[in-house]
């Protein structure tokens, strides 16, 4: 895979694009907002597969990154895209999401040092998913939790939620809470039954489902 | 000059008549202060010039608060007569004769009854005047050999119609005039009435030293808090990952199985470091601040809130970042209390800048009550405001709605 890589700072930028080449993928880095533009709008002979993009980027260090990644995705719809930042906000979330495209991650940078959350983010993303980092989703948890719009859950049911949320398929959650994986199917078809969302067998309809449903 | 607020007319016809008789009040006071004044060579003037400069002070106060009432901006009061306990008439009569605010009170109180009294006098008058002749004339020259209405002669049929509709005419511009009078003997009142320039100026100084102290305080105050927050934080953290990082490298030829473990604690550990200086971060200055300004980063607070938040916009381009932080912060807080404590379900934030001035306003649909002295929060940010010359007000009658409203003057780029 052709990965565009947006970071100013050198030894970030330096260790992810050695953890993505040792994942066999060609890198273009980049280090900052114009040239992220340039590399993914260009069109040229070789184009890029995904991006991995730094919310804050020179010259302005403010949401640059961010900014560029609604721009390339407003112009190539479902564009893979990986947003990292040094934080995550409900706001940057929502706009990422709000094309209600696939294709789209935002984790927290602090991810990246789990090599294989950061690699299988990007997969999911390239693969037209959506990964949504785990403090987003748990601000949306208590948030809903707090309203009362989750209240019929059990638990466990819960917690199948908040991972499903983050965009991982029944077999990632069902290795994570250490679960069979038909008993994860279960629970996902309770959760969608009490929560009153048209359940879908297709993984990323149901990611945005539940995350439209969490957002409301 | 601020801007006045016309009175219906026939409102203003009554406040006219009221100010003209505050207008002789205030002469007679203006002339009983100058009795005094006279009589203070003989002695008899001293005690008679504290109570008399007291009466005047009274008329003057009383017409200040007329005047703020009316155009809604409050005037700039002197400082009150000085007293001191036990001190002789001759003490108390030289602390009123240097008294800034007496000489100005002085000034007004002969100027007031000619100046603006006659101008808040005009209007009744001319009613008065056209109102009495419209009865009155028809019947008059029948019986007066030589009746006159204004300055014509009255003594035949068609100049009694003239009279009645001058009359009437009379009247009506004595009517018309009112609203105009109340205006413009306000806006005279707010230059002779306001503070003088050395005290306003004198106040502004002990403001302007009082709110720097504590700007220094709250920002040396706020510099001891991350300083502990980074030791006992982040910064404790790393040494001891360094120091499990140490035990780990010693374990991996004996044990390999224990140094495995320890260097999964060091990944925890160091995510737990990241999360701690993000949260210091935050609490300096949210990033979605820095990076949108104050309108997303409400926003982006409202999203987080469990309270159905609605914002409404009016900002253009950005505000000084100080300015930014310390009302994201009020916002916050705000929104914080509203959760907490209203028991409200809806929360309507507005955020305005016009004519140099933001204005922001929290009001929820709670059960207000809410104390008036403020939670420790609200009150560190009406300190951290002040520095900016901004104010935070809190309205919260028992059975709600509870608004908390933050103004600063500030330019925005």
């Amino acid at each position: 895979m052709r990965v565009v890589l947006a970071e100013d700072l050198f030894l970030l930028r330096d260790g992810l694009a050695r953890t993505l080449r040792d994942e066999g993928h060609e890198v273009v880095e980049v280090d900052n907002g114009p040239a992220l533009l340039r590399a993914l709008l260009a069109g040229g002979a070789e184009e890029a597969d995904a991006a991995v993009v730094d919310v804050r980027l020179p010259p302005t260090f403010s949401d640059e990154g961010l900014q560029a990644a609604l721009d390339v995705r407003c112009r190539r719809p479902g564009f893979p895209v990986l947003v990292l930042s040094q934080y995550v906000d409900s706001l940057y979330a929502g706009e990422l999401l709000a094309g209600g495209e696939g294709g789209v991650g935002y984790l927290l940078k602090d991810r990246v040092t789990n090599t294989e959350q950061f690699l299988g983010g990007l997969r999911t993303v390239a693969a037209g998913g959506t990964v949504m980092d785990p403090q987003v989703i748990a601000k949306m948890l208590a948030r809903n939790e707090a309203r009362g719009t989750i209240g019929g859950l059990t638990p466990r049911e819960r917690d199948v939620l908040g991972l499903m949320a983050e965009g991982r398929s029944n077999a990632a959650v069902a290795a994570t809470l250490h679960v069979s994986e038909s008993a994860v199917a279960k629970h996902t078809a309770n959760i969608f039954d009490k929560l009153g969302i048209a359940p879908s067998s297709e993984d990323n309809r149901r990611v945005l489902a539940v995350l439209a449903y969490l957002r409301r | 000059m601020p801007a006045v607020r016309r009175a219906r007319p026939a409102a203003a016809l009554v406040d006219c008549t009221v100010t003209s008789l505050h207008a002789a009040a205030a002469g007679f006071a203006g002339v009983a202060v100058t009795f005094a004044l006279l009589l203070l060579p003989l002695g008899v003037g001293l005690p008679l010039l504290s109570r008399a400069a007291r009466f005047l002070r009274a008329r003057s106060d009383a017409a200040r608060s007329r005047t703020a009432r009316r155009s809604g901006t409050p005037l700039t009061e002197p400082d009150p007569l000085p007293v001191e306990e036990g001190a002789g008439t001759r003490r108390r009569a030289h602390l009123i004769l240097t008294d800034q605010g007496f000489w100005r009170d002085l000034e007004w109180a002969w100027l007031e009854p000619w100046a603006g009294g006659l101008l808040v006098g005009l209007p009744p008058a001319l009613v008065v005047y056209g109102a009495s002749g419209v009865p009155l004339q028809p019947l008059l020259w029948w019986f007066i050999d030589r009746d006159s209405y204004a300055f014509f002669p009255v003594h035949s049929t068609t100049m009694m119609w003239v009279s009645m509709a001058f009359g009437l005419a009379v009247t009506a511009a004595g009517v018309l005039a009112a609203p105009v009078a109340v205006s413009l003997h306000d806006r005279w009142s707010r230059v002779l009435l306001v503070a003088p320039r050395n005290t306003r100026l004198e106040r502004r100084v002990v403001r302007l030293s009082d709110t720097r102290a504590q700007a220094l305080d709250t920002q040396a105050a706020e510099l001891r808090r991350i300083e502990r927050d980074l030791h006992d934080g982040a910064q404790a953290r790393l040494v001891a990952l360094g120091m499990t990082l140490d035990r780990a490298t010693r374990l991996l030829d004996s044990d390999p199985e224990r140094a495995r473990e320890l260097l999964a604690d060091v990944g925890r550990s160091s995510q737990q470091a990241l999360a701690d200086l993000r949260d210091l971060v935050h609490g300096i200055h949210p990033p979605v601040l820095a990076d949108r300004g104050l309108g997303d980063a409400v926003r982006s607070l409202a999203m987080d809130s469990f309270l159905d938040v609605h914002v409404e916009v009016g900002l253009r381009g950005r505000l000084p970042s100080p300015v930014e932080a310390a009302v994201y912060f009020g916002v916050s807080e705000a929104l914080a209390n509203a959760a907490k404590h209203s028991g409200a379900c809806e929360v309507r934030i507005t955020l305005r800048h016009e004519a140099e001035l933001l204005r922001v306003t929290v009001t929820d649909d709670g059960r207000g009550g809410a104390d008036p002295a403020l939670g420790t929060g609200l009150s560190g940010v009406r300190r951290r405001l002040d520095g900016f010359d901004g104010t935070l007000a809190v309205t919260s009658p028992p059975g709600g709605p509870t608004s908390v409203v933050l103004e600063v003057p500030c330019a925005s780029s």
